[in-house]
């Protein structure tokens, strides 16, 4: 137990108010070198911590400090670290989930928002925050009727800042676009990188799914509407480059896989990748615990493993150190190594969830596209 | 070659222009109905040249724009076999920036290894100082290389020579000759720089006050250096470049210096200003600017730096101090 909560402890007996000064005076959860100690306040049967750590128990109990309505856990998590989390609040049958009241930090996702734990060595980049220097770039929204999917598509389509029809300009295609744009500032961190002279002037098409768990595994049909729709029109409709050198693809998660999938079906036409946290489990050395709708994926990822071919230029993985898909991205590297493609790889100590993707922007798409930086002086 | 009149080096003039005022204070009435207009440059912009709005405006319209980006794209569509030849001595450049950039990143990792023995004493210091010295040797060993690339190309090709380009400079010269000055806008180093050569300006500017920001600035100077201490990949040792045009000798122009340097680490600093002395590292920033007065480019470095007003401009001293120059 942490000295103040020690001191608090032998304080409350004695004054009930020394509760509320600890809970005024101090910044939660109390973070030292190595520990993170969370704390809640309240009446309650019992609270529970809700994280999402892999390796970790998944809900920690919480102590109740005696004689007071606190309540504490403590959790082993090094310097450098972000992890997302809930309380959960038990009364009777009812279990209340929610943000952590005394944490003004929070990150937002498609199902609502957690919690942040930031410990030391932790900060948000600057670059992911709008910077007035930094000139827009302009998102166009665009509906189109897919034949190979079978539906209609909504995408919006990001030009730089000073874009110019006379000009040539590289090409990224980013699954889960809407996500990327709302839940990790993609449109700021463009028009940052792009302002830092660190990205290159691009055009990016954010698109979406519909049924995502069919359509990004491995889907035949959504491989055709990228390489045979969407890049077709986009390069009519737009002054790009139009080389491998010069089409990337992009996702998180099972966005990462779709991407994966499509530039495997199609080698030599996305030259650049950016795969982040991807659900590339596999089943050739024992079955695989990840469910059904793993199954296409595995059956791709199975195959690429005992038959590794290059089918990009350059491939950039990152992945959550605390999420369980850890495992399968350590595992996969190597053998995209193997085939001699260009492979930069990334880990972070955060988890699965949108702001690890975001932080990780600069790193793969400055990699991937790098921009004037040493060249430039305006 | 001839040299100009009184050199003037800004920093970035996007956010806080200061260039009206520093024309004005070089005695330089644009409004006047007499004054001939500031020729411009801003073919470090690439395709957006003509984009110059901005600058048209500040300069209270009374500009004309060189467009030396457009000249040099007309002569390259009309003249193919010099295109060839010039496409060729700019992948040689690149080649050689290229071989050059590896042997770099080997000695200048031996000098900080070599600062990281902190209890050498005099031992360390002379090792770091040979260190240096090998670097500065590469450093001369690039602009040497790089200059007889350049030196072949014009001799073997003649530019100057052909239709199209003489064309081009000809216009050029007769704009220069009818201007009150030349303000260089930044941009992109190697286009601004290789633009400036192909269509002669320096030819054309004796006695021209010229007003240069950014890239401009770089190009003004003996040595262009590019830099930055936070890119993204890779090493963060400044590179040479090229040769400038030797307008305001004895300086090392670096725009930017507070976003592209980390001006609270005195190592790096101090390395940086060792490196390119005795010419001193100077950092533009928005709103500084240093003129010399001095023209002809008959004077020594040291007579060169003797420069009559600045403001902002920062001194990055071989202690690794930084301060503003005094004024």
């Amino acid at each position: 137990m942490r000295p103040e909560l020690e001191a608090l402890r032998r304080d409350a007996v004695a004054d009930p108010t020394a509760v509320d000064r600890f809970v005024d005076g101090h910044s939660f959860p109390l973070i030292d070198d190595s520990t993170s100690t969370f704390v809640y306040r309240g009446e309650a049967d019992s609270v529970r911590l809700r994280h999402w750590v892999y390796g970790l128990a998944a809900t920690p109990a919480f102590t109740r400090l005696d004689g007071t309505d606190l309540w504490y856990v403590v959790l082993d998590v090094p310097r450098d670290s972000r992890i997302e989390y809930k309380i959960e609040v038990i009364r009777g049958d009812h279990v209340e989930s929610i943000q952590d009241p005394l944490n003004p930090f929070t990150a937002r996702d498609p199902f609502g928002a957690n919690s942040v734990l930031q410990t030391d060595g932790y900060e948000r980049p600057a670059w992911t925050l709008p910077d007035p220097e930094a000139r827009s770039g302009t998102l166009v929204a665009h509906r189109s009727h897919s034949p190979a999917l079978g539906r209609d598509v909504d995408l919006s389509l990001y030009l730089p800042a000073r874009f110019r029809p006379t000009s040539r300009y590289p090409l990224l295609i980013v699954h889960d676009g809407s996500d990327y744009l709302d839940y990790s500032s993609m449109q700021v961190v463009l028009d940052n990188l792009i302002h830092r002279l660190e990205l290159a002037e691009i055009l990016v098409a954010f698109s979406n799914p519909q049924d995502r768990l069919v359509e990004y595994a491995d889907h035949e049909p959504h491989a055709r509407y990228i390489t045979d729709e969407l890049v077709p029109w986009l390069e009519t409709e737009f002054p790009l480059v139009a080389t491998a050198g010069g089409r990337g693809l992009m996702g998180a998660s099972f966005g990462a896989a779709a991407s994966f999938a499509v530039a495997r079906r199609h080698p030599e036409m996305f030259g650049r990748m950016l795969l982040q946290s991807g659900s590339f489990a596999f089943s050739d050395i024992g079955e695989s615990e990840r469910g059904p709708l793993f199954a296409p994926i595995e059956a791709m990822v199975n195959e690429f493993r005992a038959d590794p071919e290059p089918f990009s230029e350059r491939v950039f993985v990152s992945c959550g150190t605390f999420e369980s898909l850890i495992y399968e991205n350590r595992s996969l590297v190597p053998v995209l190594q193997s085939t001699g493609m260009e492979i930069r790889y990334v880990e972070a100590r955060d988890g699965h969830n949108w702001e690890n993707w975001r932080d990780r922007l600069r790193d793969g798409l400055s990699w991937l596209f790098p921009g004037p930086l040493w060249m430039v002086y305006e | 070659m001839s040299a100009p009149g009184a050199v003037t080096l800004l920093g970035p003039q996007r956010l806080a222009p200061t260039l009206p005022d520093v024309v004005r204070a070089a005695g330089i009435d644009l409004q006047s109905s007499s004054c001939a207009p500031m020729a411009t440059i801003t073919a470090g912009w690439q395709e957006r040249e003509d984009d110059d709005r901005d600058l048209v405006d500040a300069l209270l319209g009374n500009t004309v724009n060189l467009r030396l980006y457009a000249r040099a794209a007309d002569i390259f569509e009309r003249d193919t076999e010099l295109t060839a030849a010039h496409s060729e001595r700019g992948r040689r450049l690149r080649d050689l920036q290229s071989l050059y950039e590896l042997r770099l990143g080997h000695a200048m990792d031996a000098v900080y290894e070599l600062a990281e023995r902190l209890d050498g004493g005099q031992l360390v210091d002379d090792e770091i100082r040979s260190a240096l010295d090998a670097v500065r040797a590469l450093d001369q060993r690039l602009l040497e290389r790089s200059g007889e690339v350049i030196d072949e190309f014009v001799e073997q090709w003649r530019p100057a020579e052909r239709d199209v380009v003489a064309a081009h400079r000809a216009d050029v010269a007769t704009i220069l000759a009818e201007s009150c000055g030349l303000a260089i806008a930044g941009g992109q180093v190697p286009t601004l720089l290789n633009r400036i050569h192909l269509l002669g300006v320096a030819d054309h500017v004796a006695g021209l006050p010229v007003f240069a920001w950014s890239a401009g600035a770089m190009i003004a100077t003996e040595r262009i250096v590019v830099f930055h201490d936070d890119p993204p990949h890779g090493r963060r040792y400044a590179r040479m470049f090229e040769h400038g045009l030797g307008w305001f000798p004895g300086v090392v122009a670096m725009p930017d210096a507070r976003r592209r340097l980390h001006l609270d680490d005195p190592l790096r600093i101090g390395f940086l200003a060792r490196r390119f002395a005795p010419a001193v590292c100077l950092g533009f920033d928005d709103g500084a600017h240093l003129v010399s007065p001095i023209d002809g480019g008959n004077s020594s470095s040291s007579e060169r730096r003797d420069v009559i007003v600045r403001r902002g401009v920062l001194h990055l001293s071989d202690d690794g101090s930084v301060d503003e120059l005094a004024a």
